[in-house]
């Protein structure tokens, strides 16, 4: 193999700043549609298991929707599609006015399919929960919205910390689709010093090892968070 | 026949057997009670040797269980298991659950280990079950299944691990009665937990508390005056019903 | 702005249909290569030997934390310079679906044998079986009946993923989609049909495989 290495490329601008920026790209990207994703999410979750039938089925479509369809897809539909068939004016804001359209875009699209599966974690969380302690709630005389605001929403949501912690590491990689409308975020700079150094194994790597560490990062933080949790939560 | 001398077991740092020793002949029908954590199973799963131990010996038919050398699949060939949760192959019908072994260990023909596993399920009251599968089953008949599974090996003793906790209270008697069948042939047997067998069948008790074995006698002297204070306590709660 | 033309589809028929045909293909590939070696991970996995148990167990902690768009980036750059010439697009993509999907097949396998009860292998001992027949006999059985709705639910998981490989212009139905949008300037219709074609077949996929789930547990 014909291969000069040089890990000193890393260090030397402007290709440090390249990896710097793209790691704040792919961490604003994530974050934003985390928040997204749990927002839908706990709204969707919630709705599945209320008792109006018509809320229900739209919220079942929701996750139906979002899950069979592929997150670039979706991206491609916030991007090129959405704008296209919003009211004129909207479209246009969207497309000259809007800050940081790419980035919006993304954290909508990766943040809204986020929330399908986010959604249904939070089904389930409360639907294990709700078998024990709905009927224990119901039989104090609790009605129907109370027990689920003060028992089962606290207890089921405590309860998936862990499972949500997966899927906010699903999005956080899922950011790096944000690459293909142009976000430079950290996949998409290794490659942008991979094309102009040929030192593709080195800049390949460290982006790689700054995805584990930062992932490691994330699960610990949510390990902590669950076990600072845990106590209020029934084991199931 | 089971020997076991100074046994000593720790989950960690946490002793769970402390320095059990005791001696069963062939022939001989004990049962080992005590309460819950008490170290009852974990002692049980160490003579065939599913548990391993820290310091001690246990023989079987003269074979050490701790020593490295020693064969342990072999050993366990010789003798036979009963679990509290019956664990029955779910994928495998009555009959074939107890003619696994037999093919696969015991190196028997198909035709020989269906035959001889018949005889046996025959034998525990199922014969109408034989190619039944354990969810068509009820408890009781899945541990009697389980029991014939055990005895298709031609064990040398037979142990048996609350074989009747998981059951509903109607069909414990079923399998106490083929419990009772085993002990009047003459079969080595170790029970744990079961108070009522202990009255009408077994030899000897053992009463064991936090992993250690306080009392070690026969069954009338068990029941009518324990040594112990905590065997008096023990005795008291549970024979109250 | 330009009326819908909807037409276009039909015009771009064979295109398309080209592009779905290397989805497919990328699918099969990446399913039968990823369970084979997922089977081989866990198999070293599960090794008392810490040399063959770590290094698997690293390679799949890494596969599992790192972007897909990555891991294709990697292997377009790795593969021909490994081989040492240059090599198409759809080598490196295959290969690195497969090393990538294995991954994951490993965890699920080792899951279907994790969730068999613990008492059947002491069952099993307890006959004097050895560990290997009780795997063989007893354990695979049941995990692999525990984990076919998993592999096959894992399908369509892989189907979606195939649509990465846009990021490295390999022509799939997703990229020859585009190709067209960009082409002919119509994303608007062309976007739609992808999203409409794999909603289609993944949501067809998951309720077929939710039905065979629920027939089986008469």
């Amino acid at each position: 193999m014909n291969y000069q290495w040089d890990w000193g490329v890393l260090l030397r601008e402007p290709y440090a700043g390249w990896l710097i920026s793209g790691i704040g790209w792919t961490l604003l990207v994530s974050a934003g549609s985390w928040v997204v994703a749990l927002a839908a999410g706990l709204l969707i979750g919630v709705a599945r298991g209320l008792p109006n039938r018509l809320i229900r089925l739209a919220a079942r479509c929701y996750v139906e929707l979002f899950r069979n369809v592929p997150p670039l897809a979706q991206l491609f539909l916030w991007y090129f599609v959405f704008p296209e068939i919003v009211p004129k004016a909207v479209g246009l804001w969207i497309k000259r006015d809007m800050p940081e359209p790419e980035l919006v875009t993304a954290v909508v699209a990766i943040g809204l399919f986020g929330g399908a599966r986010v959604a249904e974690q939070v089904r389930a969380g409360i639907d294990a929960v709700g078998r024990h302690l709905l009927p224990a709630a119901l039989a104090t005389g609790l009605r129907p919205v109370q027990a689920y605001r003060l028992v089962l929403l606290p207890v089921g949501l405590r309860a998936i910390v862990g499972p949500l912690t997966s899927e906010f590491l699903v999005i956080f990689k899922m950011s790096s689709i944000s690459l293909t409308i142009g976000v430079m975020d950290l996949t998409a700079e290794s490659r942008h010093i991979e094309n102009y150094t040929f030192h593709g194994f080195e800049a390949f790597a460290v982006a790689t090892a700054v995805y584990l560490v930062l992932g490691l990062l994330i699960s610990a933080a949510m390990s902590a968070l669950d076990r600072r949790l845990r106590p209020a939560a029934i084991p199931t | 026949m089971i020997l076991l001398e100074d046994v000593h077991k720790s989950y960690g740092r946490t002793p769970v057997l402390r320095g059990c020793s005791t001696n069963i002949d062939a022939g001989e029908v004990v049962v080992v009670c005590g309460p819950s954590g008490s170290g009852k199973s974990t002692l049980i799963k160490c003579i065939n040797g599913l548990e391993p131990f820290d310091r001690g010996r246990i023989f079987v038919g003269g074979t050490s269980v701790g020593d490295r050398a020693t064969d342990l699949p072999a050993l366990r060939a010789r003798v036979g298991m009963v679990f509290q949760h019956f664990e029955l192959y779910p994928h495998m019908t009555a009959l074939e659950n107890v003619s696994l072994a037999q093919i696969h260990v015991r190196r028997r023909r198909r035709a020989e280990a269906d035959r001889r596993s018949e005889e046996l399920l025959v034998r525990v009251g199922l014969a109408d079950k034989l190619r039944s599968r354990p969810a068509e089953l009820s408890g009781g008949q899945q541990q009697r299944v389980s029991i014939a599974r055990a005895l298709a090996m031609d064990p040398e003793a037979m142990l048996f691990d609350e074989p009747t906790s998981a059951l509903d209270p109607e069909m414990v008697t079923e399998v106490l009665e083929v419990m009772q069948a085993l002990a009047q042939d003459g079969m080595t047997m170790m029970v744990t937990h079961e108070m009522g067998f202990a009255q009408r069948v077994a030899d000897r008790v053992l009463f064991m508390d936090h992993g250690e074995i306080l009392e070690d006698t026969d069954k009338a002297h068990f029941f009518a005056a324990p040594v112990t204070e905590r065997a008096r306590q023990f005795l008291s709660k549970v024979l109250r019903h | 702005m330009d009326p819908f033309d909807w037409g276009v589809i039909a015009r771009s028929m064979d295109f398309l249909a080209a592009g779905m045909a290397l989805s497919a293909l990328l699918v099969v590939v990446a399913t039968l290569g990823g369970v084979v070696g997922g089977a081989g991970l866990a198999a070293l996995r599960r090794s008392p030997r810490r040399f063959l148990s770590a290094p698997a167990a690293g390679y799949v902690g890494v596969m599992r934390s790192v972007p897909l768009v990555l891991v294709l980036f990697w292997f377009y750059f790795l593969v021909p310079l490994a081989i040492g010439r240059p090599i198409g697009a759809l080598t490196s993509a295959l290969v690195a679906f497969v090393l990538f999907e294995a991954a994951f097949y490993c965890e699920i396998i080792r899951a279907g044998i994790a969730n068999v009860r613990r008492g059947q292998s002491q069952a099993a001992a307890a006959t004097g079986l050895r560990p290997w027949q009780a795997l063989r006999l007893v354990i695979l059985p049941q995990a692999l009946r525990a984990m076919v709705p998993v592999l096959l639910n894992q399908i369509i998981i892989v189907f979606q993923d195939t649509s990465l490989v846009y990021v490295v212009a390999l022509r799939d139905f997703m990229t020859s989609a585009s190709v067209i949008a960009s082409r002919d300037g119509r994303p608007i219709e062309m976007y739609t049909l992808v999203a409409v074609v794999y909603f289609a077949i993944c949501f067809v996929g998951s309720y077929a495989l939710q039905r065979r789930r629920k027939l089986n547990y008469r």
